[in-house]
C-alpha cells in the first residue's frame, strides 16, 4: 500500500487560522509503520518526540525517536518548522534586493550567503569584480566562517555539558561582530556584498581591527584547546560516537567539515576556487574515523586556516576600486550624477527597475561554514529571477542524522546533532 | 548579608500588597529557553558574557513552558510552527508575558509571503514589541526593562 501524501501533515483549518487544536499531528498508522521498526507497533519499543522546542536541537527541529531503553533504534527528523518561503520571495525581488534575503538563510554566516548569491548573479550577468573587492570578500568570508564555528563550538559544548565554552566563544564572537558592524553598520544582517563589488570601501582602521583579531585569536584558541581537546569527559562523549564512514558520507551528499571529518578531501575553495581563493596558501583539515570528535577537530583546525588566509589577504590587500565600473549593474558614484546625464539615467534605472540579466541558468557554489552552499538562478531575461534555489549544506548533512544515530544512546543524540552543525534557517529556508 | 538583617535595623516597612507583588514578579522573570531563527542568536548574545541578561533578574532560562513566565518570541514564526507556539503559550502558568523580538515576530518583517505569520500577535497576546532585524542586545534589554515597568504597574486582579 502506498501513501501519497507527505508524512506529518498538519491539517490547515478551512479559515486558514491557527488554533491550539491544530497541534495534533495527523499521522496515520500506515505512515508510521514505514518510519519505525515493526517492534514499535507491538509496544516493544517506545516512541519519543524531541523538539521542535528543545534547547539542543539548535532551533526548531523535531526528531521522532524510537527507543529500546536508552538505545535509539531509529531517528526520524521532521523539518519545515522554520519554512520561510525565501526562494519564492526571491521571484518578486530584483537582483539587488535579493541580497537582503540571503542574509537570513544561514544567519550564522550571512556574509558567505551574500557571497554565494552575488557570485551567482555576477556569473549570470558576466561582470568582473575588482581584485581589492575580492580580497576584502575573502577576509570577511573567513571572519564569517570563524563566527559560524564559534557559535557551533559554544552551543555544541553547551549541549554536551561544557557550559563555560559558550561564554568564552560568545565573548570572542562579539569581536567579530564589531568588525562586521564597522564595515556594514549591522552586526548580523550585513548585506555588504553587492553585485560587482562591495557596498562601500572599508574604513581606514579596518586593517588594524582585523590585525588585532589575528593577534588575539591564537591565544583564545589555545584556551579552547586546553578546555576540550584532551579533556577526558569530552572525549568520552565524542570519540566513537555518531560514526559515519567515507562512502556513506559521500552517498548522503554531505559536504563541509561534516564530510571532511570522515576523511574525504573536498572543499569548494580548493575544488572550484571563487573570489580569488586560489591566490592563498592554506590546507584542508581532514579527520579519519568520522565520529563526533573528528568533526570537532576539523572545525577547530579550520580556525587556524582561516587566520592564515586572512593574514595573507591583509598583507597583499591591493588598493584600487571596490566595485566594477560596469554602470549597467553597479550604480555610479554620487558625485558623478551632478554632471553626467548618463549617470543620472543609470542611477534612476538601477534604483527603480534594476538591471536585466541575460536569459539562462547558472549555479555557483561557495564553501560556507557548513559545507557547499550553492545558488541556482534561472533567468528569463528580466530584472527579476524566474526561479532561485539554494543548495543548503545543512539540509544535506541532516539527511545523514538517522544513519549516525542508529544504535546510539539517547544522551548522545544532542552531541550528534551538534556535530553536524545544522542551522534551521538554512534547512527550511 | 541578607535583606532581613537590614530590615531588622529599619523596623517596619509598609507597602501595598500590589506593589510588593509587582516588585517581586518583575525582578524574578523566568524566560523560556526557546529560539526560532536569527533573532534567537542575538537573544543568546544577550544572555552571554558581554551583555549578561542576569543583571536584570532573569538568568534562569527554563526549557519547559511549565516553569517559565516569559516567552520571548525570537524570530519568524512559520505557519507550521504557529500551532506549536500557541500550545507552548497555553502550557505556561499564569501570570505570563510575551515579548515579540524582531520585525518578523512583530509584523512579518521582510517576509511578506505565504509561509510566515504576519506578526505573532495573531496567535498570542504580546506585551512588548522590540523592533530591529535583528534587534541589538541593547534593544532587547530595553524591551525587558519596559516589560518590568509594565509588570510593576499591573493590578493584582488582572491574573485571577
Ligand atoms: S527579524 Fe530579522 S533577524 Fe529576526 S528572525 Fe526576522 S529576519 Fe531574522
Amino acid at each position: 500500500m502506498t501513501v501519497a501524501e507527505p508524512q506529518f501533515q498538519i491539517e490547515e483549518s478551512p479559515q486558514n487560522t491557527v488554533t491550539a487544536s491544530d497541534t495534533q499531528l495527523d499521522i496515520t498508522l500506515d505512515q508510521l509503520k514505514k518510519l519505525v521498526s515493526p517492534r514499535a507497533l507491538t509496544g516493544d519499543t517506545m516512541l519519543l518526540n524531541m523538539g521542535p522546542q528543545h534547547p539542543s536541537t539548535h532551533g526548531v527541529l523535531r526528531l521522532l525517536l524510537e527507543l529500546d531503553g536508552e538505545t535509539v533504534i531509529s531517528c526520524v527528523p521532521d523539518i519545515g518548522f522554520l519554512h520561510t518561503g525565501i526562494e519564492k520571495t526571491h521571484e518578486g525581488k530584483n537582483y539587488t534586493k535579493g541580497i537582503v534575503l540571503t542574509d537570513r538563510i544561514d544567519y550564522l554566516a550571512p556574509l558567505i550567503c551574500n557571497l554565494a548569491y552575488v557570485g551567482a548573479v555576477e556569473k549570470l550577468v558576466g561582470v568582473d569584480v575588482p581584485i581589492r573587492a575580492q580580497y576584502i570578500r575573502v577576509i570577511l568570508a573567513e571572519l564569517t566562517r570563524m563566527n559560524s564555528h564559534l557559535v557551533w563550538l559554544g552551543t555544541h559544548a553547551l549541549d554536551i555539558g561544557a557550559m563555560s565554552m559558550f561564554l568564552y566563544t560568545f565573548r570572542e564572537r562579539e569581536m567579530l561582530l564589531d568588525i562586521f558592524e564597522l564595515v556594514s553598520g549591522a552586526r548580523m544582517m550585513t548585506s555588504y556584498f553587492r553585485v560587482g563589488g562591495l557596498w562601500r570601501d572599508v574604513p581606514d582602521h579596518f586593517v588594524d581591527a582585523v590585525r588585532n583579531i589575528l593577534k588575539v585569536f591564537p591565544q583564545r584558541l589555545l584556551d579552547y584547546e586546553k578546555l576540550l581537546r584532551e579533556n577526558p569527559l569530552w572525549k568520552e562523549r565524542t570519540v566513537g560516537v555518531g560514526v559515519i564512514g567515507r562512502e556513506d558520507a559521500i552517498a548522503y551528499g554531505m559536504t563541509g567539515p561534516s564530510l571532511r571529518g570522515s576523511g574525504v578531501n573536498y572543499d569548494v575553495r580548493k575544488a572550484m576556487p571563487y573570489s580569488s581563493y586560489d591566490h592563498f596558501d592554506f590546507s584542508v583539515p581532514l579527520g579519519s574515523t568520522g565520529d563526533v570528535y573528528d568533526r570537532y577537530r576539523c572545525r577547530m583546525d579550520e580556525f587556524y586556516q582561516s587566520l592564515k588566509i586572512i593574514e595573507q589577504a591583509l598583507d597583499r590587500l591591493p588598493n584600487g576600486p571596490i566595485v566594477t565600473d560596469n554602470r549597467k549593474v553597479a550604480p555610479p558614484p554620487k558625485h558623478e550624477i551632478a554632471y553626467s546625464m548618463e549617470s543620472l539615467i543609470h542611477h534612476f534605472k538601477l534604483w527603480t527597475e534594476g538591471f536585466h540579466a541575460p536569459e539562462g541558468e547558472v549555479y555557483h557554489a561557495v564553501e560556507s561554514g557548513k559545507g557547499e552552499f550553492g545558488v541556482f538562478i534561472s533567468s528569463d531575461g528580466g530584472p527579476k529571477p524566474r526561479r532561485v534555489h539554494f543548495r543548503a549544506p545543512s539540509l544535506c548533512n541532516l539527511q545523514a542524522l538517522p544513519h549516525m544515530s542508529k544504535g546510539a544512546l539517547i544522551a548522545d543524540i544532542v552531541g550528534i546533532v551538534g556535530s553536524v552543525d545544522i542551522v534551521l534557517g538554512e534547512v527550511d529556508r | 548579608m541578607g535583606l532581613e538583617q537590614k530590615l531588622g535595623n529599619m523596623g517596619v516597612v509598609t507597602t501595598s500588597l500590589e506593589q510588593a507583588v509587582g516588585w517581586a514578579r518583575s525582578n524574578a522573570i523566568w524566560p523560556m529557553l526557546f529560539g526560532l531563527a536569527c533573532c534567537a542568536i542575538e537573544m543568546m548574545s544577550t544572555q552571554a558574557s558581554n551583555y549578561d541578561m542576569s543583571r536584570f533578574g532573569m538568568e534562569l532560562m527554563r526549557a519547559s513552558p511549565r516553569q517559565s513566565d516569559l516567552m520571548i518570541v525570537a524570530g519568524r514564526v512559520s505557519r507550521k510552527m504557529a500551532p506549536v507556539l500557541r500550545n507552548l503559550y497555553d502550557q505556561m502558568p499564569d501570570p505570563k508575558w510575551v515579548i515579540a523580538m524582531g520585525d518578523c515576530a512583530s509584523c512579518g518583517g521582510v517576509f511578506n509571503n505565504y509561509a510566515v505569520v504576519q506578526g505573532v500577535d495573531e496567535i498570542v497576546p504580546v506585551d512588548v514589541y522590540v523592533a530591529g532585524c535583528p534587534p541589538r542586545p541593547e534593544a532587547l534589554i530595553d524591551g525587558i526593562l519596559k516589560l518590568q515597568d509594565k509588570i510593576k504597574k499591573e493590578p493584582l486582579t488582572k491574573w485571577q
